[in-house]
């Protein structure tokens, strides 16, 4: 009997990225798709060439709830919190934070404010600002 | 295939708190009664469809009911498509039977979630359990937030899915929620996920129900109801995960409905009853527009005015749904129609003959269609 191969953790390589403060998406080499979450293959063209690529920042809200239950016990002293759906300007979509949004709605116009472990929070952006988050 | 195939018996264990079955156990008690029902003798049964359960995920689990049944059916397997599952088994099995490759299948769901594990209910989602985004409730939030945001649907509307859930469980002596509730406490339940207030949030619930799929020209049996004949099915998968669908307020169930109602030859307007999965309330809303019952972003105005009540130009889930009934992943629904349209209904649609039934999978990744006609 021998041990079964490890098998590359995608999710685990694009976690410790955000740990270091880097919100990346995978970017295919032979069509150009850009997706999350990480998958070893393109989903549209199937190919196995892509590489990780830095995200701009710039983000919309698609949705968000708000827990008022603690469906694990770590997050009792967190309960309400929110959990949004936003799409990043390059066309992934991604589960993230808000920071400083207390009123969202639909589309409205976010960038990433910071990461924290391997969360990233996304805050609203600036109407006169195209890109880069105030630190 | 219109009419080629019917249903010739039901059968359901009771549901609520089953401690100490494993749900092969239900399985077997549901299929007992299903076999009863339809006036077969058992090993009659040639074709096995066993859904999956969510709280006791095992290999060749269709297999392990077989061997339960005392059964070697030449047809046998187990299907995981989540709450679509039981329709798409009785798809298959009228497909065997039109192939020739059976004659009498029995489709059989039994789950154990409330006493059991409810792991897959509750389970962080991929890799993203560092936000708390947990359970399958945050997808159907964030797709209710949604459908909000665009259409300007209220909670007072999602509010009357539920209230028509509850009205019709109260009629329901199986049904586990039997209190009828009015708009303004289903305001007042607490908030679990906002914009879900408890009462938007399906029962959980162990359980079991069966049923007996056969030729519709069969040879009657002596003392059995009349088959139901099955007009039409379809299925629909839009697959991917909440956090990746372009639309979140648009589903395949747009594919499955045409599909069933194409083969039915008829359309929504034909339609007297309908049984559609509701295991939060946003869902019968979205599942009625992509339906065609009325257009996309319209569906919170449908519902209103008693028109999915009792009496109402639509009644649904009228043995109470998954709001009301049993939070079982959908093989009551299809019992509840069979009900309608043998007119044993606990909330019968006078002179209904055409029944509408849904599953749906997921967080409406999968989505499954049927129409019954009587």
């Amino acid at each position: 009997m021998t041990d079964a191969a490890p098998q590359r953790d995608l999710v685990a390589e694009w976690q410790d990225a955000l740990g270091r403060g880097s919100l990346t998406f995978a970017r295919c080499a032979s069509c150009g798709l850009a997706w999350l979450p990480p998958r070893a293959e393109c989903p549209r063209c199937l190919g196995p060439d892509w590489s990780w690529e830095e995200a701009g920042g710039r983000a919309k809200l698609i949705s968000w709830v708000v827990y008022h239950r603690a469906y694990r016990e770590d997050l009792t002293a967190a309960i309400p919190y929110t959990v949004a759906l936003v799409e990043l300007a390059e066309g992934p979509r991604m589960i993230g934070a808000l920071h400083n949004v207390p009123q969202p709605r639909a589309d409205q116009p976010l960038q990433l404010s910071h990461t924290e472990g391997t969360k990233a929070f996304f805050c609203p952006t600036p109407p006169s600002m195209g890109r880069k988050p105030d630190a | 295939m219109r009419g080629r195939h019917a249903i010739a018996g039901i059968g359901q264990t009771a549901y609520g708190k089953l401690a100490g079955r494993s749900t092969i156990s239900l399985n077997v008690e549901a299929a007992r009664a299903a076999i009863a029902d339809a006036g077969i003798e058992k090993d009659a049964i040639d074709a096995l469809y066993v859904k999956t359960p969510t709280s006791d995920f095992t290999q060749l689990y269709g297999a392990k009911v077989a061997a339960a049944l005392g059964l070697q059916p030449a047809v046998l397997g187990s299907w995981d498509q989540g709450g679509a599952s039981t329709i798409s088994m009785i798809a298959m099995a009228a497909m065997a039977i039109e192939a020739g490759q059976a004659s009498v299948a029995l489709v059989t769901v039994a789950d154990n979630p409330r006493t059991g594990s409810r792991h897959a209910y509750e389970r962080p989602a991929g890799g993203d359990d560092a936000y708390g985004w947990i359970g399958v409730i945050g997808g159907y939030a964030m797709i209710a937030r949604r459908h909000m945001e665009e259409f300007g649907t209220s909670s007072e509307q999602l509010a009357a899915v539920a209230v028509a859930a509850r009205r019709h469980g109260a009629g329901n002596p199986g049904a586990q929620l039997r209190k009828p509730i009015a708009v303004a406490d289903h305001q007042a339940s607490p908030l679990v996920v906002d914009p879900f207030h408890r009462d938007d949030c399906c029962l959980v619930s162990d359980g079991g129900a069966a049923l007996i799929v056969t030729a519709a020209d069969a040879a009657p049996r002596e003392g059995a109801p009349a088959p139901i004949p099955i007009l039409g099915f379809g299925q629909g998968n839009t697959a991917w995960d909440v956090a990746l669908r372009p639309e979140l307020t648009a589903t395949a169930a747009t594919v499955s409905g045409a599909t069933a109602f194409r083969m039915a030859g008829i359309g929504p307007g034909d339609v007297d009853v309908a049984q559609l999965y509701d295991s939060f309330s946003i869902v019968p809303l979205m599942t009625l527009e992509d339906y065609g019952f009325c257009r996309k972003g319209e569906g919170g105005d449908w519902v209103g005015g008693g028109r999915v009540e009792r009496g109402g130009e639509l009644p649904l889930n009228t043995s109470g749904g998954l709001l009301s009934e049993s939070g079982i992943p959908g093989p009551q629904l299809v019992l509840e129609g069979v009900r309608q349209l043998r007119g044993e209904s606990p909330n019968p649609v006078p002179g209904a003959s055409v029944c509408l039934v849904s599953g749906q999978g997921g967080t409406m990744q999968t989505h499954a269609t049927l129409v019954l006609g009587g």
